[in-house]
């Protein structure tokens, strides 16, 4: 059995399930209060058709049961439109039903055995569909079967025959082994590796479900022409999963031009398959390719290799003093394609944080049924790109929060009228970029964070340090991050062990981002996690300071100018200062900061550039600026941070000669600029 | 059984008792094959700020960005400047990659575990980073523990406490 299902086909299996998953539960929650459209039953029916055929081919026959159901279900009300339909309970029932499909289809991924219990979900369905037909008054046509023509389709002979022999094939197979037709397809399909001419009947079990009963009852016969022995093809037909009965028979005379001559005959011009046509269409516009992220390392990798070999070839010392009109031509041209090349190789790595987004959505509906409570779910900016790592390790920490403030923020709609507020709380989910960072903004309208009572808690636990007149506001905060913090007096479902808000630290930590929250009681609460730059694309301005190069994420930088010495303050402790405009800012010397040798340190010969980190800003002194490129940031080795916490670098990348250039770290600069001013 | 289960054990590991060997100043060490990855000549390093004095900095292998130390400098002997004999090994030690630079590379030799003497045990705090001392013909050849070259700034720590 294990034989049947190859790695790749069950890889194939798991992607597509989940990526249909996903897709039916944004219909459903989409429509779940207006009701399903035409369009969207279509839609659902649909999806469940493809999850049961496939499912039912890779053996997983709970899913396939519980899909069957449902594909049930909206085939009602595809077909006989009724009028009362409970959405709501159709919704949960479908998203029910979509858990248990998730659920099975990461144990599948884990390898273990897809054995969850479907009988109850499958009832609940059945119970539902029961009831829409005794409120719709059914017309009868739901359940009947199209009528099954006995036609055959026939798939055209690849070579002409020889030593063929004929053969007729019918197939039983186990009672209630379900799918019959799907069963059957698959018999069909792994016998065209061994016959050349394969006509079956009934010949839609593809696309008429009705063919299953049939076949369940009168068997599959296949017709069949091959050069393979007897042998080979009673084995073949063995090892049929599911078989019961099996009767192999020789024919002598050719049935493929007696019974369907003519049919034959027309069919064997066209070169595809008949019999497969139905899949490939139902799989045509499919323009999306699912690659695995090691392979677009090596990818981007290679690009770089690629354009450190191609500034050897165009700028090799070999060509230097000639005149090569033609090569300049041609190498610019050999240019322009990799530089495109690598802005294409750059950008597949990036994902849109939407997926990650909805999943909220569905996170919110979830628990305000539970809870009883209204909440709006506002999504902004979910276009915004992430590098793929990112998304997923920001998933959980998203969706801790998400229910934290469904849970403690949100007040109860009748608490909530009684404030003045909106019966329904407001959610807003934002994302953007914001210099070296994006941002993920968790907005709600909630009734806001007590200081009193987080303060009393962080006393209580012994986790305030500084005199508590001193805290501020900030500062007690965020104590509700510390582990083994939780106002919420009542442990829920959802929230309130503790554990949630450390386990965002934790993990956002972990991607070398950083949380903030900020809250005013009563009107609301807004946390923001930063995540920073790590693996994601940037554009950076290269400057030159000695032979080192580094690289300035170019939306941290406010302008570039050269300084005049009068502007330069030095303070008692020898602090340097510039004057600008009447502000006056740090100088930070990159020379003295990465100890480079031979670097400018007249100010007059090098150039400041004035950077920003959130409300600060500071003037780095550099030789000079070299361009703007937009470089993949590498996180430094291991090793190296293993070895010293490196202040002030964000990451490495590689230039285009292939050199090494360091991502200067702007916020960590700032902190460095103003605590030497502090000393 | 038994010789079967040694032929199994030699099949396993073919790499076993082969040591690369590469000078530094007078001296020959070795180091186990199997956690060589590859040699290169000399590469344009890229310092990095607020490193140990031994570690140079990072080099690009190909689009890999990986960390380079002077094993010159990591065994306190004075600094030599570089020329075409100066090599990297890169050797991959519980999935880090560092390159070391060595003076020059000479040859992989075989070396019997029989040939294999312990450190002398007094002279512990110099030795730490010697594993064995292997006997070839005449010559002694200085075994290296890759994990402790990279891994041992604990103990670095401590010392500079004491």
């Amino acid at each position: 059995m294990a034989d049947h299902i190859s790695e790749p086909m069950l890889e194939m299996y798991i992607f597509e399930t989940t990526q249909l998953m996903e897709q039916l539960e944004q219909v459903v929650l989409a429509n779940e209060k207006s009701g399903f459209s035409q369009e969207d039953v279509n839609e659902i029916f649909r999806i469940m058709h493809t999850v049961k055929g496939s499912s039912a081919m890779m053996l997983f026959d709970n899913i396939s049961a519980l899909a069957h159901a449902l594909e049930d279900a909206f085939f009602f009300l595809r077909e006989s439109k009724p009028d009362k339909v409970d959405y709501p309970k159709l919704a949960d029932l479908v998203l029910a039903g979509i858990d248990f499909i998730k659920n099975e289809v990461e144990k599948i991924k884990s390898g273990a055995e897809a054995d969850g219990d479907v009988d109850e979900l499958k009832s609940g369905v059945q119970q539902l569909l029961a009831d829409l037909k005794n409120h719709g008054g059914a017309p009868e046509t739901i359940t009947t079967t199209r009528p099954v023509e006995d036609q055959k389709y026939y798939i055209g002979p690849q070579k002409e025959a020889q030593s063929k022999e004929y053969y007729q094939a019918r197939v039983f197979f186990q009672d209630g082994c379900q799918m019959e037709n799907i069963r059957a397809y698959t018999v069909v399909h792994g016998l065209k590796a061994l016959a050349d001419e394969i006509a079956y009947s009934p010949h839609n079990i593809i696309d008429d479900d009705g063919t299953a009963d049939l076949i369940g009852k009168e068997g599959f016969l296949v017709t069949f022409s091959t050069r393979k022995s007897d042998e080979e093809v009673r084995e073949y037909f063995n090892r049929t999963i599911f078989l019961k009965e099996l009767d192999l028979a020789k024919v002598q005379d050719n049935p493929f031009k007696s019974e369907n001559g003519e049919q034959a005959a027309a069919q064997a011009k066209a070169p595809a398959a008949v019999g497969c046509e139905d899949r490939e269409q139902a799989n045509a516009p499919q323009s999306m390719v699912s690659v695995h992220v090691t392979k677009l390392d090596r990818l981007m990798d290679l690009m770089g290799e690629l354009v450190i070999a191609e500034a050897m070839v165009t700028q090799n010392t070999d060509l230097k003093d000639l005149e090569l009109d033609n090569f300049q031509k041609a190498a610019r041209l050999l240019g322009k394609i990799t530089g495109e090349l690598q802005d294409i190789v750059m950008s597949v790595r990036m994902v849109p944080l939407a997926t990650t987004f909805l999943k909220m959505q569905r996170v919110v509906r979830d628990m305000c049924k539970k809870l009883d409570k209204q909440v709006e779910l506002e999504l902004i900016g979910e276009e915004t790109e992430v590098d793929k790592n990112i998304i997923e390790r920001i998933s959980d920490p998203l969706m801790h929060l998400i229910r934290n403030a469904v849970d403690h923020g949100i007040e109860p709609a009748g608490e909530r009228e009684a404030k003045g507020k909106r019966p329904a709380g407001q959610i807003t989910l934002e994302a953007r970029n914001a210099g070296s960072d994006v941002l993920i903004v968790l907005r709600d309208d909630g009734r806001g964070l007590d200081k009193e009572k987080i303060l009393a808690r962080a006393r209580e636990n012994g986790l305030v340090q500084k005199n508590e007149s001193e805290l501020s506001a900030k500062e007690i905060y965020s104590f509700i991050f510390l582990p083994g913090f939780s106002t919420k007096e009542r442990v829920t479902e959802f929230s309130g062990r503790g554990v949630g808000m450390d386990v965002v630290t934790k993990n956002i930590a972990s991607v070398g981002g950083s949380v903030y929250v900020d809250s005013e009681q009563g009107a609301g609460t807004t946390i923001t996690l930063k995540i920073p730059l790590t693996l994601a694309i940037v554009d950076g301005m290269t400057i030159r300071v000695g032979n080192a190069r580094y690289t300035l994420p170019i939306t941290s930088i406010r302008e570039s100018f050269k300084p005049r010495r009068e502007d330069i303050i030095t303070d008692p402790d020898g602090n340097e200062m510039i004057m600008v405009r009447g502000n006056c800012y740090p100088v930070l010397r990159l020379h003295r900061l990465f100890n480079v040798k031979e670097a400018a340190s007249e100010f007059t010969d090098g150039i400041m550039v004035m950077v920003d980190s959130d409300s600060d800003s500071l003037c780095v002194f550099a030789d000079e600026l070299i361009g703007e490129q937009q470089v993949v940031v590498k996180a430094l080795p291991n090793y190296i941070k293993s070895l010293r916490r490196v202040e002030g670098l964000a990451g490495c990348t590689l230039l285009g000669d292939g050199s090494i250039s360091l991502i200067l770290d702007v916020g960590g600069m700032v902190n460095m600029g103003y605590r030497q001013g502090a000393h | 059984m038994e010789a079967a289960r040694d032929f199994l054990e030699q099949e396993e590991d073919t790499q076993k008792g082969k040591y690369l060997t590469f000078s530094i100043g007078s001296e020959f060490f070795g180091l186990e094959i199997a956690c060589v990855t590859e040699i290169i000549g000399i590469q344009p390093i890229t310092e990095v700020p607020e490193l140990p004095e031994y570690v140079k900095g990072i080099i690009n292998l190909r689009g890999k960005i990986i960390p380079v130390m002077d094993v010159r400098l990591r065994f306190r002997k004075p600094f030599r400047e570089y020329n075409d004999r100066t090599c990297v090994i890169v050797v991959d030690i519980k999935d880090t990659s560092v390159g070391l630079i060595v003076d020059s590379v000479s040859e992989v030799l075989s070396i019997r575990d029989e040939d294999i003497v312990q450190p002398n045990e007094l002279k512990a705090a110099q030795n730490r980073y010697i594993k064995g001392i292997g006997k070839v013909g005449g010559d002694v050849k200085l075994l290296l523990d890759c994990d402790k070259l990279l891994h041992d700034d604990e103990v670095e720590a401590l010392e500079k406490i004491g």
